[in-house]
């Protein structure tokens, strides 16, 4: 069922989008994830792939692409967020890029409570760069459903073209698949033309048996995206929770022929840990993924230290943030 | 290509180790080394070419030892074994730890050179290699400072000539040296002709971490170095290898007294459960059998898969091989490097042209030109009846069958010659816990594969040889508990022509099966007092006879199956019926040796046949501290079925001695009664018919030795075989026993003391430690 899609063309429009199927109660049955044969495995990428010289910086430019530049704070204003989108159009310095042969890079996408939705959309227009909302009550998705679901129809209303939802972490610990799926569906539904990530809040889902369960219960009910967490909880993204939601990803492809998109979020601030994600993406579920409409990074001080590494590679001296702008 | 490029492309690029340290100090020694001998490097002399396989360019050039430079090795080491045993533990420990130091110091030196001469990727010597080998050098060193208050009494075995392969040049000699070194030994080691090189490093740094000269000798060559290591006046032979050479050694070494260790092939099964989690089974498939190019004698290289899951489960599995990396072993990204030569190559290769069986699958991978380079395989659907599915191909070749239940996935795993390694993969604790024990292996990774440590022992059962390697367990073969022996001299049967002493005449049979059977010769032997009197008559066992007794000792699983607690209360009850019948066992003994010792050898039986009970259920196992998370358990189990020729000399004790240990800990029993005296053997049948032992867990058998011995020794469904006969046997036994590579146990014409007790080291000879790693985490 291999759909053929052209990586290096790819855009968000190529690839259809994963319209769910019913729930398969059997399959999120017999997911397993056996914690320290997948923690071996995880330790064991970073020895086994390395990526040196004018492939580091290539792979690092790859990684800014897909950053999902992000702010979720309280005191965030209007001004602030239109700085961030500064940086999201132009995230390494010009003669940086220049020097390595690019122009017009940007990130993958900005990420923003819905207040700060319409600011951006301003501020992005024109860029191609989308807008994504994390909503449903993000953080913890406690509110009501009503209002979960009136949010999503507002950030959509606004210009919002990504959807970042949070699941019930409960339905997952009562072991209510069939809960977590409706409230997926009835997500998706109301996401409309908008793409939907399902923020599976991994911190609080007590194993990874329970990540790869929840994983498929979401693609089932039609996520566009899985991600790994909202930044917010005690553990972020890790390589573990990730290789297990790639691996339930990559089952959801053998099984129906659609790419679900994966983003790890929280967490990822170095230069070297973007690589061994992508090295973790390249050999789990292959080149097609390591594309921003299929992976996105969810990080706000990764860019930083990609950009001081990409001066590094160019300048043979060990950079200094102040040289790069803030975003 | 351009940033750009390589921007849309996302490929690896080239990640290449520098080599150029390790060129340097081969450019040091002029590329040309003679032997490590007496402290010092003796000239480069007529020798052969090592060679670095991934692009066949010439490394250095070594030398092949002589007969006179073994010798000197020999000498060198028997001259400075004395003072370096006299060091004691902590003086020793100072010199291991600071071989560990410097082994962690040179670590990249070693772990270059090591993949240039072997092929191995950059990442296994550096990551696996050469840690492991500075972690038996700590480990060591611990052991040689706790040797004598945790061994008190131990002594070292001497010389210990040792022979390595080229699958893990360093970390093999560190296996065989550390522990050596720790007891009080010095070393004769030769490593393989493909890969010396980082021997000869080490060689240099023994200099700097104050080994004594001639402490540590190393001599290269050819398998022909190798034979003349094993003849020459050495106390210990280890080796680790082809099951064919561990074959040959035990026959050259039958006899000699030398201590004998042997690591050898494997054909280990992996076995899949449908509840495992898949994707990581196929994952550490990788680890199994594309681990150094599969030249591994444990790999995971038989796997069996439960039919529900099997077309899942190879689909992943391919679509993993295709992932797979070949290539340059000094490049980092590479996940498969170069088999260690052409011979090797064309070993693999003429294997698999030669199978028809099965579906082939090779990794859609793009293949390096020029080196030694085997793409991974997978050989699907083939049948325990297949010559792929029994024979060890030593290159990254998976060959794969299914199974439908776990009983089934046991018998699967188990129709092998070999007994090295096992491989179970389930979330299911009491499915995993209740298959390990049932797996004929030395070692068992549950959820897991290929995971070592200096902690636990490592070793195989069957035709993968004996002897463990690491932990406690790996000590007892490089240190012995001295005991007084004498001079054995054939223990003659009384002649006569007398009467008879009963008026009824009474015909001893033998017993077998748990019933007493006639001898199947259909011949009988007069048995006479001193006096030439005649005691009865007893069976002339012979080869029919070893066969049935074999097959009911086989048979006899169940026993092996019991408590601890349940054999204790039948080694009580057979102590209690004898203990009942004891002034006629007493007499008896009396009679037949015309000695007045039979009420005090009764005696000392009943308080062995009491030791017995009372270890049954203590002769414990342990938790070794294996740096995982998780624990990795030293179970003690049975060896299996024995074969014993008891001692002439003590007919009841020293029949006793040895079956009352064995039994306690689950072993079934075949004894060959004292050959002059078999009266109390066949007297004592009458006690175990009475003390509910079940049939063929204990089988005696009367007549010659010389009669029994071979067929016993030889016999395939026998695991060991124990000569303590007055009858000059060991040399015939050991010999025999290399048909399937039993354990063996002989006097050499000493004998022991069957007053003392030797229970410790029945019960040491009469079970295996089988390490099962259990890692976990939720």
């Amino acid at each position: 069922m291999n759909r053929q899609t052209n990586p290096k063309t790819a855009t968000h429009l190529d690839e259809p989008r994963n319209p769910g199927m019913a729930l398969d109660l059997n399959w999120v049955a017999r997911a397993q994830a056996n914690t320290s044969a997948i923690e071996r495995r995880c330790a064991q990428l970073g020895a086994r792939r390395s990526v040196k010289k004018d492939y580091q910086a290539a792979w690092l430019l790859k990684a800014i692409t897909m950053i999902d530049l992000t702010t979720l704070s309280g005191d965030d204003t209007q001004a602030r967020v239109r700085r961030l989108c500064a940086k999201a159009r132009q995230p390494v310095r010009a003669d940086l890029l220049a020097g390595l042969g690019f122009d017009g890079l940007t990130t993958g996408a900005v990420c923003v409570y819905h207040d700060m939705v319409e600011a951006a959309v301003a501020a992005l227009q024109g860029t191609g760069i989308p807008v994504a909302a994390v909503s449903t009550g993000f953080p913890a998705g406690l509110s009501p459903l009503p209002l979960r679901l009136a949010e999503i129809d507002a950030s959509v209303a606004a210009g919002a073209q990504e959807i970042d939802i949070v699941i019930s972490r409960r339905h997952v610990l009562e072991g209510n698949w069939q809960a977590l799926y409706d409230e997926m569906k009835v997500f998706r539904e109301h996401c409309g033309d908008a793409h939907v990530k399902a923020i599976l809040a991994t911190g609080e889902l007590g194993s990874l048996r329970n990540v790869a369960r929840a994983s498929l219960v979401c693609m089932m009910a039609g996520a566009d995206f899985i991600k790994t967490s909202t930044g917010k909880e005690s553990v972020n993204a890790t390589l573990p929770v990730s290789l297990v939601m790639i691996r339930a990803i990559r089952d959801y492809f053998d099984a129906t022929g659609f790419r679900v998109g994966y983003k790890p979020a929280g967490g990822i601030s170095k230069a070297k840990d973007s690589l061994v994600y992508l090295s973790l993406i390249k050999e789990e579920l292959g080149d097609r993924w390591l594309q921003p409409d299929l992976f996105r990074f969810g990080a706000s001080s990764l860019l930083g230290d990609i950009e001081r590494q990409l001066e590094h590679h160019l300048t043979g001296t060990y950079s200094a943030a102040n040289r790069h702008a803030i975003g | 290509m351009t940033v750009k490029e390589i921007f849309e492309t996302m490929d690896y690029g080239p990640a290449p180790e520098s080599d150029s340290a390790a060129q340097a100090w081969l450019d040091g020694h002029k590329r040309a080394f003679g032997h490590f001998i007496g402290g010092n490097f003796t000239a480069p002399a007529n020798g052969f070419a090592s060679r670095n396989p991934a692009t066949g360019v010439k490394l250095a050039e070594l030398s092949q030892a002589t007969g006179d430079d073994v010798d000197a090795a020999v000498t060198a080491a028997r001259a400075a074994q004395p003072a370096w045993e006299a060091l004691g533990g902590p003086g020793r420990a100072r010199v291991l730890y600071a071989l560990a130091r410097l082994l962690q110091k040179h670590a990249r030196l070693f772990a270059v050179l090591e993949t240039l001469d072997n092929g191995k990727p950059i990442r296994e010597s550096r990551d696996t290699d050469i840690p492991l080998a500075q972690r038996h050098f700590y480990y060591h060193a611990g052991m040689a400072q706790l040797m004598e208050s945790e061994l008190p009494g131990a002594k070292a075995l001497g010389v210990c000539g040792q022979i390595i392969p080229w699958n893990f040049p360093l970390l093999m000699l560190a296996w065989k040296i550390a522990p050596a070194l720790a007891m009080g030994n010095t070393v004769v080691l030769k490593p393989a002709e493909y890969t010396s090189l980082t021997a000869l490093l080490f060689a240099e740094i023994c200099t700097e971490a104050g080994v004594p000269a001639g402490g540590v000798n190393i001599i290269t060559g050819d398998g022909t170095v190798g034979e003349m290591i094993v003849n020459a006046e050495v106390d210990k032979i280890a080796f680790t290898g082809s099951t064919a050479v561990g074959r040959k050694i035990r026959q050259a070494t039958a006899g000699s007294g030398k201590s004998l260790t042997l690591e050898l092939g494997g054909k280990s099964p992996y076995i899949v459960f449908d509840d495992a989690d898949l994707d990581s089974a196929v994952e550490g498939l990788v680890d199994a059998i594309w681990f150094n190019q599969g030249q591994v004698c444990c790999a995971g290289s038989r796997l069996l898969v439960q039919e529900s899951v099997s077309a899942v489960f190879h689909r992943k599995l391919k679509a993993r091989m295709d992932r797979l990396r070949l290539g340059s072993p000094l490049d980092k990204s590479i996940d498969v490097g170069a088999v260690v030569d052409p011979v090797q190559l064309q070993a693999i290769q003429s294997l698999v042209e030669a199978n028809t069986a099965g579906q082939m699958y090779q990794a859609k991978v793009e293949m390096p030109e020029g080196g030694c380079f085997y793409p991974p395989t997978l050989i699907e659907d083939l049948h325990p009846a297949d010559t792929l599915m029994q024979e060890e191909i030593f290159g990254p070749v998976l060959v794969s069958t299914t199974f439908r239940t776990p009983a089934e996935a046991v018998q699967v795993a188990n129709n092998t010659r070999y007994g090295l390694a096992a491989t179970v993969w389930s979330e299911n604790v009491n499915l995993a816990l209740d298959i390990a024990p049932k797996l004929a292996a030395g070692v068992v990774w549950i959820n897991g594969t290929n995971m070592f440590d200096a902690a636990a022992g490592f070793g195989g059962v069957r035709e993968s040889g004996f002897g463990r390697e690491g932990g406690w367990e790996g000590l007892q073969a490089y240190c012995k508990q001295p005991v007084a022996t004498k001079k054995l001299s054939q223990v003659k049967a009384f002649t006569g022509n007398g009467a008879p002493r009963d008026a009824i005449d009474r015909t001893a049979k033998m017993y077998i099966g748990g019933k007493q059977a006639r001898p199947d010769s259909g011949y009988v032997q007069a048995i006479y007092g001193p006096k030439g009197d005649l005691l009865g008559h007893v069976g002339q066992g012979s080869r029919k006879d070893v066969r049935n007794a074999v097959e009911a000792a086989a048979a006899a699983t169940g026993w092996s199956k019991t408590t601890g607690h349940l054999r204790a209360q039948i080694l009580y009850y057979i102590g209690e019926n004898l203990s009942a019948r004891s002034a006629e066992f007493s007499a008896r003994i009396d009679a037949m040796r015309g000695t007045n010792t039979g009420a005090e050898e009764v005696e000392t039986s009943i308080q062995r046949l009491f030791t017995a009970a009372a270890w049954a259920d203590k002769y414990d196992g342990q938790v070794h501290n294996v740096p995982i998370r998780g624990v990795a358990l030293a179970m003690k189990e049975p060896v299996g079925v024995i074969g014993a020729l008891c001692a002439d000399e003590a007919p009841l004790l020293g029949l006793i001695s040895l079956m009352a240990p064995t039994i306690a800990m689950g072993n079934r029993v075949v004894l060959a009664a004292s050959e002059p005296f078999p009266l109390a053997a066949t007297d004592f049948y009458q006690v175990l018919e009475a003390s509910d032992v079940p049939a063929g867990v204990v089988n005696i058998l009367t007549g010659t030795h010389d009669d029994l011995a071979s067929t016993l020794a030889a016999h395939m469904n026998v695991d060991a075989v124990w000569c303590h006969s007055s009858s000059p046997l060991s040399e015939t036994v050991e010999n025999s026993a290399a048909s399937n590579l039993k354990r063996s146990w002989v006097n050499n014409g000493q004998g022991l003391d069957w007053s003392a007790d030797h229970s410790k080291r029945v019960l040491q000879e009469a079970t295996e430690v089988k390490n099962i790693w259990v890692p976990y985490g939720e």
